[in-house]
């Protein structure tokens, strides 16, 4: 660590073995005080890796590892700039990592991450006298090490609760994204910071956040860019764009961290109330239909869900000749299912009201009859039967000697 | 009407002192009803979770026997079964009018088409109900049991024609008008609806419950009934037999031991799961309008 470094006690150093050696340097070069300059100058003490300082903190520096770190070209000083003499201070100036990475530094000051941390830089980017570039797989913040750095802090109990976050580690890591960067390695598969960026990272309830509900859709779109284009060109885009933020976004139905395969049973089986939670006129006439009543029941995921319809991402009105459900399109839309569907097929109405004499008179009338048929029918002979048994255990008690002795 | 069994009854054929027993139904009668009752315990258990969806017992009962798909499977497959039941009785009937030359099924004591009697009966009955009046005489079928037979006809063909044309939508589409399409699930429904309530409840009362047959009505399995419940339940068969001289004719085997025990596991089985498929239904019914 860095800070560490600086805190070396000379008394102690003095009483150390070790430290006799570095004396007879400094006698071999016949100076009272020695300019540091160069990286052996201070690895000559500090390339001993259980060098500790004053309060116990190693400041050992692993020569080789730092080296081939992307700061290994630099000297100890132009970071540790309070040092520029041997003896040095018991407890040098931190380190400022700003002073080269000012960017960065601002960035970091106006998010999330702000003050949660004494070390911020190295809280994500690892041992500071080994940080690698992003692309380096050696790096703390390579694509697919990133879960695991971000997981340190995200992935505790503690810690989400402590700030009031959901603890979504987990359930990103199963997620159709997390399984792709952890099993199959896939570099550009999201990970953390693809959304949610790396130094700037601001809340969700902030208009400028990625995650923004107004940014979803740019954030989304930065991989997923055809789906952003058909988004765009739907309702549900424009209403964003426009600046209607009840309209949905992708992760209203896709979700955050916990994405699924839209093909699978789980996503198929909760897609249709999350639509219905604005349509709901629409959620309950197709709960009528015989399309919800089997896709109600798990197991069977092919039943047509809204969006096997009404598309998913471009959503049109069906005015529209675009939409899958214009008059015009309705036997292809159908017929992805229904293999024989016929220009008469499609008359069928899955949003159907039989309630709405208005809107569908003959289905109206068809289940009025059927009602009045079935009431009037167990109406009738429950009142009947009920009597009769009434009628028929008052006998039965009356001639119950007489029964008695017929059954033996 | 016990007093009356010496006076009405001819002198009994053989056997005296031993129970007579008198066939009513022809073991094919017998296959037919516990084919039917099989198929529509079948339909009503896979058809019930499909109507009443989003209730709580039809998920688990789906989950139970694999799915939606297993569901809808078993319902098509019971169908099937019942259909072909459904075109044995039309072909068994249209063999006895058309090859057999078999007179009174269309009228007449032994037909099950309605006549005056019946609504007589049916006010009579109620009457005698409220204490207004003696209790009717029955021939071989009595009212309610024709409505039973009409009821099962009629929901025959409108929950299966309304079933086939969901199954083979498309293929209906080319005939029916497009509002129809929507119609048959709601025709379906309700009917099936109708029939389980109609059969769990008041057939299972009318026919097994009632205090005279309690807990079950055997004749249906067994094909026969003893001559005291012959007389008594159906009179005027018997006493137009015995004035015919015709009782002999209809005299059977007493139903052998064994048999009678597996009916009545069998005929148990199905009333039970028959008021567990009512409950849900009512669960199902009152809980989600």
């Amino acid at each position: 660590m860095k800070a560490d470094l600086g805190k070396t006690g000379p008394s102690r150093v003095v009483l150390g073995l070790r430290t006799l050696a570095a004396t007879f340097v400094v006698l071999l070069l016949s100076v009272s005080t020695i300019f540091l300059r160069a990286q052996t100058d201070c690895l000559s003490c500090h390339a001993d890796k259980t060098l500790q300082d004053a309060s116990g903190h190693g400041v050992g520096v692993d020569s080789e590892k730092f080296h081939s770190s992307i700061h290994g070209v630099l000297n100890c000083t132009d970071c540790h700039t309070s040092i520029k003499e041997y003896p040095h201070p018991d407890q040098p100036a931190p380190v400022q990592c700003a002073t080269c990475h000012a960017d960065q530094a601002k960035a970091i000051g106006g998010s999330v991450h702000d003050g949660t941390s004494p070390h911020p830089c190295t809280s994500c980017h690892g041992d500071a006298h080994s940080i690698f570039p992003k692309d380096n797989p050696k790096s703390a913040v390579y694509p697919l090490n990133i879960p695991r750095t971000c997981g340190t802090c995200h992935a505790s109990e503690a810690l989400a609760k402590k700030y009031g976050l959901q603890n979504v580690y987990a359930t990103y890591m199963d997620s159709i994204h997390g399984y792709a960067v952890s099993k199959e390695g896939l570099l550009v598969a999201a990970n953390c910071q693809s959304c949610h960026g790396s130094h700037n990272i601001l809340s969700h309830k902030d208009a400028k956040s990625t995650t923004a509900r107004v940014n979803v859709p740019n954030t989304c779109g930065t991989c997923h860019g055809g789906v952003k284009d058909e988004y765009s060109a739907g309702v549900h885009g424009k209403a964003v764009a426009a600046g209607n933020l009840t309209a949905p976004v992708c992760t209203d139905c896709h979700t955050a961290h916990a994405i699924l395969q839209p093909t699978e049973a789980s996503f198929r089986m909760q897609s249709t109330p999350i639509c219905g939670s604005c349509h709901k006129e629409q959620l309950a006439t197709y709960r009528d239909t015989f399309h919800s009543q089997l896709g109600l029941l798990g197991g069977y995921v092919e039943t047509a869900r809204c969006w096997d319809c009404h598309g998913a991402h471009g959503n049109l009105p069906a005015s529209d000749p675009a939409s899958p459900v214009n008059k015009a399109n309705l036997i292809k839309t159908c017929g992805r299912c229904h293999k024989d569907a016929n220009a008469s097929f499609v008359q069928y109405q899955p949003h159907a009201n039989p309630h709405d004499r208005k809107l569908n008179p003959a289905l109206y009338f068809v289940r009025l009859f059927m009602n009045l048929l079935l009431w009037s029918t167990l109406s009738f002979f429950t009142l009947h039967t009920l009597l009769w048994f009434i009628r028929a255990k008052r006998e039965q008690r009356k001639s119950e000697p007489a029964a008695e002795e017929k059954h033996d | 009407m016990t007093d009356e069994t010496g006076a009405v009854t001819p002198e009994p054929p053989t056997s005296n002192g031993k129970e007579k027993f008198f066939v009513r139904f022809t073991l094919a009668q017998r296959y037919l009803h516990a084919i039917l009752f099989t198929s529509f315990l079948g339909l009503a258990a896979t058809g019930l979770p499909m109507r009443f969806s989003d209730n709580a017992w039809a998920r688990l009962f789906a989950k139970a026997v694999g799915g939606f798909g297993a569901i809808l499977f078993f319902h098509k497959f019971c169908a099937i079964v019942l259909t072909f039941a459904f075109l044995y009785h039309l072909k068994d009937l249209a063999t006895r009018v058309l090859v057999h030359k078999e007179k009174g099924i269309f009228w007449g004591p032994n037909s099950m088409v309605a006549n005056w009697k019946d609504v007589q009966d049916l006010i009579g009955h109620l009457r005698w109900f409220v204490g207004l009046g003696p209790k009717p005489k029955f021939d071989r079928f009595a009212y309610w049991e024709k409505f039973d037979y009409w009821a099962v006809f009629w929901g025959m063909i409108v929950i299966g024609f309304s079933g086939y044309a969901m199954w083979f939508a498309p293929f209906f589409a080319r005939f029916l008008p497009g509002w129809a399409l929507n119609a048959v699930l709601v025709v379906h429904g309700e009917e099936a609806l109708l029939a389980i309530l109609f059969i769990f409840s008041i057939h299972f009362v009318n026919t097994h419950l009632r205090p005279d047959s309690f807990p079950m009505d055997m004749v249906i399995f067994t094909g026969k009934e003893t001559e005291e419940e012959f007389k008594k339940k159906r009179t005027l068969e018997y006493e137009r037999l015995a004035a015919e001289g015709k009782l002999e004719t209809r005299v059977g085997d007493k139903p052998v031991y064994w048999w009678v025990n597996f009916a009545k596991v069998i005929g148990f089985t199905a009333i039970v799961i028959g008021l567990a498929l009512l409950v849900f239904t009512l669960i199902g019914y009152f809980g989600t309008a």
